[in-house]
């Protein structure tokens, strides 16, 4: 159960069901969770860092060529999926509101809408990659990106290595966004399993409120590759 | 969020949502309109807004009741911005001579 | 004080150890010294599968003909050696032992934040730990530690992919562990414990927590750019294809340059407590000392590319970047003048593990110092890969952090196992570690200066080397004996040994208040600070002062 290990909650003893032998009192606990998690965002933040990092410096290196390859990708669907992701955190940020003021059903509603709306930008996100390695865009033995123009150079081809770095780049960087919204789906499934047990009270709701930080930071990430990666340099 | 909790903070919520969505729109719209070097200004821009928003009110940054929230926040985002500075300050100084 | 730990004792107090027996009583354990028992064991396998590469190519350079491995051989060897030595055992050493051990006593908390977590961080390390050997026995590695690209990405054949997951896995071992500090110390201080009181080993363990945090992240991700890059040819290291293998430099060293300040960091600590308590002072300048620990943390992550100054990066930014690792010295001496001015008209006393601080003292400021000389960068220029890196590298983490390590060890044994060490043993094996540890490497300056590559197997024509490379050997045979017999002593401790007393060193500091060993939740109540931290004075006033450090 690595989600309640995460989160640190889990119980033995009778009388305060929630609180862990080792905490004085209930709001030492909340706070030290919800410390926890903010934390480990932090590390997520440098995490993805890295790869922005790199993103950037081939990005300012070989601007017409990434240009060329952003053009590629099907921008309404970036942007589908970024107001998906940001009803999602609305629905989030609902469920936590009902867990504190204890509206069951708003609650449940909230948890399973996010759920819907993770599942749709991951099935969004597939029709993507399905075209990419329709298209031949996926880097590896496969890869061509032939004869395609140079934003801003008329007659001149894109480099198809450095579009294969673009690539590269989109790839590793949605697909470790991706395993970021895999993670968040299990543990949200998690809560509502959690929530219909009705073991959420406005005395104890820290998974919820911890597990919606976790998805609004993966939200953010998504709010930067959005425009990084698929907006580079549209217009005509 | 206790202080807080006798005024609904709905009506805040959905006013974030909306505000978010506009962003996006206007970043998707912005993208197709020529604007030289400022189009990747405008964009990173909005994106910043829109994770400023999310954070301070999703992530109740804002009326965290404890300093130390928004310490961990500004410290990674410190540290974020010394690995892409000090890195990519390398790559743009590389052909000075 | 009027603390629990008074009471007479009875044969045998309940205490963690004795509480519970069995293999999953410590496999399932969620007790902070439990798990610290368990790295300790881990850690001690580990540091001697390093060293035992270690030994096997000082042996090669015995002679300089490459007569007893062949040079893949040799190249494996120093990778394992650099691989195992850093990410299995120098980056857990003191924080996964001493640190899980002591970070709630210290505090008075009754375990760390997340227990759970500190098992999984366990498991992790065991998991990746387990790959490493794996990988180890059907092959190995043969890039160096730092596994550059495009070398590890296009060229060798050997397990780049598996070892990089073992680092993967191992680090975020390290980020839990980190995790849990960074919670328990904001979080779990007993009350009146205030951030002026903490030891200052918990400032140090709060300051390496945070480079754990922030930097290990940027590693992983960079293991995932190396392992795409191998398996299908991405180009992003590749020159032939557009991309920048300085670029790969760039992201190993932000973390890995910290990473020296994970090791050496904790380290500080440990000299701190000792020097404290062994000179019977209130330590000088607790408010500098504890700054300068978040000081070398932060300024850590600012000089990592003065590891790259011939790699091709731009002069401008290697002259910030050296002007930033000048920087970083200035905490550093700060904590070096601090420990000699507690020192000063202190009444000390020279058990084990102040022997082991004074070596601590002396390797960490030459370690230090020769630092400085490789960040200007001409000096950097000449000696870049010679064994003037090498035994400057190994002076901070050899001198400085196992010398830390050990010191530790001797210092909180009593704590830990509820037994004394043989003293004179002690005294003796920290005496051998010194000489041996010198002879080793004070040779690798000389050598490196000269001229002599690191990571060559053959010196044949430079034959003139062998008289150092010999001295070298040597040093290396006496610090393996140095190495051995603590071991071998606190082994023999644990059933033979003097019962200790819960204050043997009648040290000031938390963990001392409780039993020796601790029961399971530390603390019989919760502990309420009213004092000051390193209280000496206090404690030796009136009548005690009579009263020398127990043996």
């Amino acid at each position: 159960m690595p989600d309640s290990t995460l989160v640190g909650l889990h119980h033995e003893e009778q009388h305060h069901p929630e609180l862990l032998h080792h905490f004085a009192e209930p709001q030492q606990q909340r706070d030290a969770a919800s410390l926890g998690m903010w934390v480990f965002l932090a590390t997520e933040v440098m995490f993805f860092g890295g790869l922005f990092c790199a993103y950037l410096i081939y990005r300012r290196w070989y601007f017409g060529d990434f240009g060329a390859a952003s053009k590629t990708l099907n921008a309404t669907l970036g942007a589908t999926n970024t107001a998906v992701l940001i009803c999602s955190s609305l629905t989030v940020v609902l469920a936590v509101w009902a867990a504190k003021t204890a509206r069951r059903t708003l609650l449940l509603v909230s948890l399973g809408i996010t759920l819907l709306l993770g599942l749709a930008f991951l099935g969004i996100k597939g029709v993507e990659y399905k075209d990419k390695f329709v298209e031949h865009h996926v880097p590896g033995a496969s890869f061509s990106f032939d004869k395609v123009p140079l934003p801003g150079h008329p007659g001149q081809y894109a480099n198809p290595r450095h579009a294969q770095i673009f690539f590269s780049l989109y790839f590793i960087m949605t697909g470790l966004h991706a395993l970021h919204m895999i993670i968040g789906l299990g543990l949200f499934l998690w809560l509502l399993i959690m929530a219909w047990k009705g073991r959420f009270t406005p005395e104890y709701n820290t998974p919820v409120e911890i597990g919606g930080l976790y998805w609004h930071f993966v939200d953010i990430i998504w709010i930067y590759l959005f425009p990084l990666l698929y907006l580079i340099d549209r217009h005509p | 969020m206790s202080e807080h909790s006798k005024s609904s903070p709905l009506k805040m919520y959905f006013g974030i949502w909306i505000t978010l969505l506009l962003c996006t729109y206007i970043t998707y719209k912005a993208a197709f309109v020529e604007l030289g070097q400022y189009n990747a200004a405008v964009a990173l821009g909005i994106a910043t807004l829109k994770a400023t928003l999310v954070a301070l009110f999703f992530m109740h940054v804002w009326h965290a009741s404890e300093k130390l929230t928004k310490l961990v926040v500004i410290v990674a985002l410190f540290f974020l911005l010394l690995l892409l500075g000090l890195s990519m300050s390398d790559y743009a100084t590389r052909l000075w001579s | 004080m009027s603390m629990p730990t008074t009471i007479p004792q009875p044969v045998e107090r309940e205490n963690y150890l004795n509480k519970e027996y069995g293999v999953w009583s410590w496999l399932l354990t969620t007790d902070h010294k439990r798990i610290a028992l368990l790295y300790l064991v881990s850690i001690t396998f580990f540091f001697f599968v390093g060293g035992f590469f270690a030994l096997l190519m000082r042996l090669e350079l015995l002679t300089p003909a490459g007569d007893l491995v062949q040079a893949d051989t040799y190249n494996k060897l120093f990778t394992m050696h650099g691989m195992i030595m850093v990410f299995f055992f120098l980056i857990p050493s003191i924080p996964a032992v001493l640190g899980n051990f002591l970070v709630p006593l210290m505090v008075g908390a009754r375990d760390l934040a997340f227990p759970r977590i500190n098992l999984l961080s366990w498991y992790l390390y065991i998991i990746g730990g387990v790959m490493m050997m794996h990988c180890m026995l059907t092959g190995g590695v043969d890039t160096g530690w730092t596994f550059y690209a495009p070398f590890s990405t296009n060229f060798t054949n050997t397990k780049i992919v598996e070892a990089g997951l073992a680092i993967f896995v191992a680090g975020f071992s390290s980020i839990l562990t980190g995790l849990n500090f960074v919670v328990t110390i904001h979080r779990m201080r007993a009350p009146g414990m205030t951030w002026s009181r903490l030891p200052l080993f918990i400032w140090a363990h709060y300051a390496t927590s945070i480079i754990q945090l922030l930097g290990t992240p940027v590693i992983a991700v960079t293991i995932v750019l190396v392992a795409a890059e191998r398996a299908l040819h991405l180009g992003i290291f590749d020159p032939k294809l557009g991309g920048d293998p300085v670029l790969f430099q760039h992201l190993f060293w932000f973390y890995s340059h910290p990473a020296v300040y994970i090791m050496i960091l904790p380290a500080m600590g440990v000299v701190t407590e000792i020097i404290a308590c062994f000179s019977r002072k209130r330590i000088f300048g607790y408010s500098f000392v504890a700054f300068s620990s978040i000081a070398i943390a932060v300024f850590g992550f600012l000089v990592w590319a003065h590891h790259m100054f011939v790699a091709g990066i731009s002069i401008y930014s290697a002259l910030v970047f050296s002007f930033l690792s000048y920087a970083v010295a200035v905490p550093s001496a700060i904590k070096v003048f601090n420990w000699t001015a507690t020192l000063y008209k202190g009444s000390i006393h020279y058990d084990a593990p102040m022997l082991y601080a004074f070596g601590f003292l002396g390797l960490f400021t030459m370690g230090g110092l020769t630092g400085l000389f490789l960040a200007a960068l001409g000096i950097n220029v000449h000696v870049t890969d010679t064994y003037f890196i090498v035994a400057h590298f190994h002076y901070i983490m050899v001198g400085g952090a196992v010398m830390g390590y050990l010191g530790g060890m001797h210092f909180w044994w009593p704590k830990i196992s509820g037994r004394l060490y043989p003293e004179g043993w002690a005294r003796l094996a920290a005496l051998i570690v010194f000489i041996g540890f010198n002879l080793t490497f004070f040779p690798q300056f000389l050598l490196g200066y000269m001229g002599m590559p690191r990571r060559y197997y053959d010196y044949s024509h430079m034959p003139e080397f062998q008289v150092l490379n010999v001295l070298s050997t040597a040093g290396a045979t006496v610090l393996g004996v140095g190495y051995l017999l603590p071991m071998v002593y606190f082994l023999w401790s644990m059933r033979y040994g003097k019962p200790a007393s819960d204050n043997p060193w009648n040290a000031a500091g938390l963990e001392w208040k409780t039993a020796s060993p601790p029961p399971t939740f530390n603390f019989d109540e919760e502990p309420v600070v009213t004092w000051e931290a390193y209280n000496y004075e206090e404690l030796d006033a009136p009548h005690k002062r009579e009263v020398p450090v127990a043996r």
